[in-house]
């Protein structure tokens, strides 16, 4: 992890799973109502199949969910 | 008698536990120990005389009540019962008598995982392929499609030895990690305690659950109902938290914990919605299937694997202790899903 000390937001690319959220960004419906937001660190959902979208409620290991190897940065 | 408050705004407060019946004389000599200070007990001697006789460890619930009751001083402690017999010397004697048997068994039963690279990423990988393949007779899916209110109403009482202090036994870790895993086992605690917010920690919404259910919420208020082999799963976290040498087989038990949570609980919510109980009763399987998939992704790479990296020579107990975790919690969610089969209960009765 290269998590500089003043990054205020990070997303971490779970392979074969979620997107993991640290910090504080919006998250909206499309008409710019925040969504719910339950605790700091949150999951958004990739695999399309989540019952609580848009975060991930663990779904993708029941449906086999590959993500492609993530780009090197 | 109730022993917990809960107040308007869904802060829960508990007293120490009651001090449970005992099974037979390793448990007996414990409470005696404990309720009179009798110094002429011997909970040392009697606690190995039972190991040597019990058949199957992991279910004899005379050990495993007395091994509760020992390690329950590390934490809320009995009521009426001097803190000081926390460091007793002779309750100490019995505890690592029974730790002793107790590790060698787990490391005998619990299957054997291939090792990983000692990579986060590579650990990571090993716990998710390992915890998916954990697909043993599901309790869940009997919950959510099959379980009566009564057999809902056990399902509670016997999850509430642990959920009631919920996250406690982990918490043991944290001095002993430092770095990334540290990092991580707080960022995943710090939920599981609500977050400052005492309302939302986990062991208190569960005692909403448990309340909804009609039954008291307070801590050890079922302790002579539940079985051998939940206190054995629960004597697992302990025996893995009280001893600094097995932090790794904490952090890999943890994982394994988060890792097979997310998804039952989607089950466990159905099985409570399906029998009429409102969201009050379902926020806490509700609020696993959220806070779990989170937990899962950190517990795996940056508490299992962050802890690998900085201490590669306990990649060995990380995988053990997962692999122990699957197995114990296994054991008692076979028992508890072979009563309801059978239509019987699962709760204890003397014999
Ligand atoms: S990514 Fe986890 S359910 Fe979709
Ligand atoms: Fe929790
Ligand atoms: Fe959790």
């Amino acid at each position: 992890m290269t998590l500089k000390p003043d990054d205020e937001v990070s997303i971490v690319a779970c392979p074969d799973g979620p997107l993991l959220v640290r910090g504080d960004v919006p998250i909206l419906t499309p008409d710019g109502e925040p969504l719910p937001r339950r605790r700091r660190t949150v999951a958004l959902c990739r695999c399309g199949k989540s019952t609580i979208k848009p975060y991930c409620d663990g779904t993708h290991k029941t449906i086999g969910f590959r993500t492609e190897p993530e780009l090197p940065a | 008698m109730t022993s917990s408050t809960i107040d308007d705004t869904g802060v829960v407060t508990q007293r120490p536990a009651p001090l449970p019946t005992p099974r037979g004389p390793a448990s007996a000599a414990v409470v005696a120990v404990l309720r009179e200070r009798s110094p002429e007990g011997d909970p040392a001697g009697l606690m190995a005389k039972a190991i040597g006789q019990a058949d199957d460890l992991l279910r004899d619930d005379d050990v495993q009540l007395a091994a509760f009751c020992l390690y329950e001083l590390h934490y809320g402690g009995f009521r009426g019962v001097p803190d000081t017999l926390e460091w007793d010397a002779d309750l100490l004697t019995a505890r690592a008598i029974f730790e002793g048997a107790f590790e060698a068994e787990l490391r005998r039963r619990a299957p054997r995982v291939d090792r990983p690279a000692p990579r986060a990423e590579d650990v990571a990988h090993a716990l998710f392929r390992l915890t998916e393949a954990d697909d043993g007779p599901s309790l869940s899916q009997y919950v959510a499609r099959k379980a009566t209110q009564e057999q809902l109403r056990e399902f509670l009482i016997q999850r509430s030895l642990y959920t009631l202090k919920e996250a406690d036994p982990h918490s043991w870790g944290i001095p002993r990690l430092t770095g990334r895993a540290k990092a991580a086992l707080v960022e995943i605690q710090s939920d599981e305690y609500g977050a400052g917010r005492p309302h939302r920690m986990h062991s208190a919404i569960f005692a909403r659950t448990m309340r909804a259910a009609g039954l008291d919420p307070s801590y050890g208020a079922y302790l002579d109902q539940v079985g051998a082999s939940l206190y054995a799963s629960l004597n697992t976290m302990s025996l893995f938290g009280l001893n600094r040498r097995l932090r790794g087989a904490l952090v890999g038990h943890l994982a394994a914990f988060e890792m097979t949570s997310a998804v039952p609980n989607r089950f466990y919510g159905n099985g409570f919605r399906r029998l009429g109980f409102d969201e009050e009763a379902t926020w806490y399987f509700d609020e696993h299937v959220e806070a779990d998939a989170v937990h899962e992704q950190i517990a795996a790479r940056d508490l299992a694997g962050g802890f690998v990296e900085a201490e590669p020579n306990l990649l060995g107990d990380v995988l053990f202790g997962a692999s122990a975790c699957l197995y114990a919690d296994g054991l008692a969610g076979a028992d508890l899903l072979q009563a309801f089969t059978e239509s019987r209960s699962s709760l204890y009765r003397p014999a």
